[in-house]
């Protein structure tokens, strides 16, 4: 089963066995620009992405 | 990764610093290190009565927070702009805010623009002399007024903002790309109180935007996530990513930028008589006809020509 990625229900998906600083590149995400979060708990960079991982993103930036 | 003070397992990781922490330590760090920056930059002392401005979002919150964590008399100032869009938006941040001020028994003045000027901010741009212009530039205008004007009507001697690094390096950036020497001049954590202007203070300059995010999650303080509906496209937000693709390269560039900038100023950057302090240019600070507080025109301020809608500058 692949990762997927939510950020702000837009999904994308990835292939598990990565780091989670990897797999945000692969989707063109900047780890900068969001906060992680796997079953209720913020992840780091250096986190390995399993199979069936569901992964939402919090979108750091705003404006105004 | 591990917290570099317990060893436990780390959820935040702030590479610019070379620190990464358990959510116990960083919840205790952050409120340290806004201390520091509000000694280091000589920003208010522990008796002065301060108004915090909160959107409902995650920054202006956890400022609020954090000043009540420091001990400090903060009280909360929420200005009811009137933006629906199909969202509620200001609705929604309204409730938020009352619900942070209900939870943490602290005082929240409202200020609703519709309430007290006939018409929201949408309004006021599309239908005012300024209606060719994007209601971010009225919303600035008014929501600088208002501020300035509770401030000294409650008798606040400080008015904080809850302006994160990201903020500061984007407008800087901006600045910096036009060159804009006036406003470069007045970047500062702290703008003195004179002439009828409240003194402004950002306690948060020092943090970047994804740790602030970061403390809002891990104090489980419910901020607003949606992006204000006319802020979508802006260029403060293009600015921020492309800054952010900086950091993405080099952690601590975007830090480096503003804290840069700051000492570079304060060691002669702009020739001295470059700079203007209000005081020196007293004679060109004028006081509005219609409300009194302080302003660069001649006769109405900005914020009056908006609400009572004066043609003369078009």
């Amino acid at each position: 089963m692949p990762v997927t990625f939510v950020l702000r229900e837009k999904k994308h998906e990835v292939k598990p066995g990565s780091t989670l600083m990897d797999s945000l590149k692969k989707i063109n995400i900047l780890p900068e620009s969001v906060i992680a979060v796997k079953d209720g708990e913020m992840i780091l960079q250096d986190e390995i992405l399993k199979d069936g991982d569901i992964i939402k993103l919090v979108s750091v930036i705003s404006g105004g | 990764m591990k917290c570099k003070t317990c060893g436990t397992k780390a959820v935040v990781n702030m590479p610019q610093h070379k620190l990464a922490m358990c959510k116990e330590h960083y919840l205790e760090w952050i409120p340290e290190q806004t201390a520091r920056f509000i000694r280091k930059y000589w920003m208010f002392g522990p008796d002065e009565k301060i108004l915090v401005a909160v959107s409902g979002g995650k920054d202006s919150l956890s400022l609020w927070d954090i000043l009540i964590r420091l001990g400090y008399q903060v009280d909360g100032i929420y200005i009811g702009l009137g933006i629906d869009e199909g969202i509620g938006y200001s609705d929604t941040s309204l409730r938020l805010c009352r619900e942070f001020a209900e939870k943490n028994q602290q005082k929240l003045i409202v200020v609703d623009v519709k309430g007290e000027r006939g018409q929201s901010i949408p309004e006021l741009a599309s239908n005012g002399s300024r209606g060719r212009m994007k209601p971010c530039s009225v919303c600035g205008v008014v929501k600088r007024h208002e501020m300035n004007r509770i401030a000294f009507e409650h008798g606040y001697a400080v008015l904080a903002t809850g302006h994160n690094l990201d903020d500061e390096a984007a407008t800087l950036f901006g600045n910096t790309l036009s060159w804009s020497k006036d406003l470069l001049l007045r970047q500062k954590p702290v703008l003195p109180e004179q002439n009828g202007l409240a003194r402004k203070v950002k306690p948060l300059c020092r943090f970047y935007e994804k740790e602030m995010t970061a403390y809002a999650m891990l104090r489980g303080i419910e901020y607003i996530y949606e992006e204000c509906p006319f802020s979508v496209g802006s260029t403060s937000i293009y600015y921020k990513e492309l800054l952010n693709q900086l950091e993405n390269e080099r952690p601590g560039a975007k830090l480096a930028f503003y804290v840069k900038f700051l000492s570079a100023r304060a060691s002669g950057l702009f020739k001295e008589d470059d700079y203007q302090p209000i005081e020196e240019v007293e004679g060109q600070i004028g006081v509005c006809s219609t409300c009194g507080q302080p302003t660069t025109n001649s006769g109405m301020c900005a914020f009056c020509k908006i609400v009572t809608f004066d043609k003369k500058d078009e």
